[in-house]
């Protein structure tokens, strides 16, 4: 019975200098997370506080530039509104980034196993991204079926293409003695592309996506200004130029907000899943080591 | 004493085996290599491989030692000449073509691991190629890294690993499908002495247990008297066969060996032959 409290006491003991080592460093790194965040936060606070200041000290009118708390006031006030107009816009930059996401990928596995589909398309693909959307966006709205299928289709010429070319890149850049590795040891087609040239291009295809969610938000905006459309189905992009037309610069700062924030969100979220897959062993995610 | 490989040509051509030791495993007719941009890699390398034997290509660089060890891999064709493998079974050669695949392991220089696997994945590789299951093929992953020392790393990435480790790995790699041909391209040319020293020993109690045959490319000609019975001396542009040195040392080689005499008078041999080598290649 003694024994058995005595070996409690020691497991206890252990357990606290265990959990006393741990947390340690546990909250060196809380420290350095929080000083990390603080220098950005402290920013954020001056900047909004010199803004006010200077719409208050030189009586600014609100249609010129609404002081940060009017801004936020529309954006509580006008959220009715706002929010489907948000949603809009997520769901337009979503579902093109979805869509790039399958069909850059597919298009790159084609492209790197087949050079005759590599010639007979890249050159096209290439074409499809170096003409600027808003020029081809007044096109687009006269051939599709719908205005939000013209955005649609917008937003994904813009961000397919970093997606298909990252990824050719990825699966052609394979090391060329794992290549041999694999002739080798007789890989078929279908190994060598499953077990060595997509692993291979995971960085090149997350750093394409990195930058896709960004362009599918703004190829998104963009689209949405060349077509201006309106009504029921319209998007933060219809928001905001119908807050310039009326005047109403709180909203447009509101609006304005709102796409920043939804911008951040992806960049944060592809950036995150990036990590995830790679911060075992990719340098990219990785600590140097001095 | 050793034969040279014409007449070892002549007792195989003759298939009555008067001064053959063992029969060749490999054996290479004439083989040429050019490549696209006219470099003449291989001219006219005749040279069989006895099973059980660890030979050493040894050569300046630009001699072809790499070329011819492709060749016998399959990793590119010969222009010119051919390749036999004299006593493959037919089972053995499921392709049918005379080709090799089945049993032959190649180590490169460089470590040649995947990133993105682990240990056991990277060793697991060749299995899963040929499509056994992570199970089935577990206690064969096992082995091999115990052969090489590493089965405590099992979990570990290539990037936690120092140079000589992957090289480990590497080999075990090599290793795990019970290949009977090595074929060791500089596998440790990048690594510090000491670890060379001490992968050059496991290397040897590995092949001493084992008895297959390895294939070593090399520059170096201590590692190459060290490590084989006999020394291919190559000189290059064009690639050729200059000399055949067979080291009559006996095995087991340990430390000692290192320092003596035998070791010496074949380290000066070696070098000679590479000097002499060197006189009549193309100068780089």
């Amino acid at each position: 019975m003694t024994m058995a409290t005595v070996d409690n006491q020691h497991s206890l003991s252990g357990e606290k200098n265990r959990k006393a080592t741990k947390s340690l460093p546990e909250a060196a790194r809380w420290i350095s997370v929080a000083g990390r965040m603080a220098i950005p936060l402290m920013m954020l606070v001056l900047l909004i506080t010199a803004w006010s200041l200077y719409v208050w000290a030189f009586d600014v009118p609100h249609y010129i530039l609404p002081s940060p708390m009017r801004v936020a006031v529309a954006l509580y006030t006008d959220w009715p509104i706002l929010a489907p107009a948000l949603l809009v816009t997520l769901k337009i930059t979503f579902t093109a980034l979805t869509i790039a996401l399958v069909g850059g990928v597919a298009l790159a596995v084609l492209m790197a196993q087949s050079r005759i589909a590599e010639r007979a398309l890249y050159p096209y693909a290439v074409i499809l991204q170096v003409t600027p959307i808003v020029a081809i966006a007044p096109l687009i709205l006269i051939y599709a079926p719908s205005t939000q299928a013209a955005l649609l289709i917008c937003a994904w010429i813009v961000a397919f293409f970093p997606i298909l070319s990252n990824t050719v890149q990825g699966l052609k850049s394979t090391d060329h003695n794992l290549l041999n590795l694999f002739e080798l040891y007789g890989a078929s087609r279908w190994q060598t592309l499953v077990y060595l040239k997509m692993p291979n291009a995971l960085p090149y295809f997350l750093a394409g996506l990195k930058i896709a969610g960004g362009l599918a938000l703004i190829a998104a905006v963009v689209a949405e200004f060349a077509a201006g459309s309106a009504g029921a189905g319209s998007g933060l992009a219809f928001r905001l130029l119908e807050s310039q037309f009326r005047l109403n610069i709180p909203r447009l700062f509101a609006a304005l907000f709102l796409l920043s924030l939804t911008g951040v969100a992806i960049f944060l979220t592809t950036n995150t899943i990036s990590y995830l897959l790679l911060r075992k062993w990719h340098e990219s995610a990785l600590k140097r080591e001095n | 004493m050793k034969t040279s490989p014409t007449d070892r040509n002549d007792a195989l051509g003759q298939a009555t085996g008067t001064v053959a030791k063992a029969p060749a495993l490999v054996s290479l007719k004439n083989v040429s290599k050019t490549f696209a941009n006219g470099t003449v890699a291989l001219r006219d390398m005749s040279l069989d491989i006895s099973r059980g034997d660890f030979v050493s290509l040894l050569g300046p660089s630009g001699c072809g030692k790499s070329t011819a060890l492709r060749i016998i891999a399959g990793l590119g064709d010969a222009s010119s000449g051919s390749l036999a493998w004299p006593v493959r079974s037919p089972v053995d050669d499921k392709s049918g073509t005379g080709g090799p695949n089945q049993d032959i392991s190649f180590v490169f220089q460089e470590p040649t691991l995947m990133p993105w696997a682990s240990v056991f994945s990277n060793v697991y590789l060749p299995l899963r190629l040929k499509g056994l299951s992570r199970t089935a093929a577990r206690e064969d992953v096992m082995d091999a890294l115990q052969m090489v020392g590493l089965e405590s790393s099992a979990g570990s990435y290539p990037r936690e690993l120092s140079g000589g480790m992957k090289m480990r790995v590497s080999i075990a790699r090599a290793l795990v499908t019970k290949p009977k041909l090595l074929l060791m391209d500089e596998p440790f040319a990048a690594l510090d002495e000491i670890t060379r020293f001490k992968l050059n020993n496991d290397l040897l109690h590995l092949w001493e247990k084992f008895g297959w045959t390895v294939i070593f490319v090399t520059h170096s000609v201590f590692e190459s008297v060290y490590l084989s019975n006999r020394i291919i001396v190559m000189a290059a542009r064009p690639g050729r066969v200059v000399q055949d040195i067979a080291v009559d040392a006996p095995y087991p080689r340990e430390e000692e060996f290192r320092t003596s005499d035998t070791y010496n008078d074949y380290c000066r041999q070696a070098s000679q032959a590479l000097h002499s080598a060197m006189e009549v290649s193309e100068p780089a």
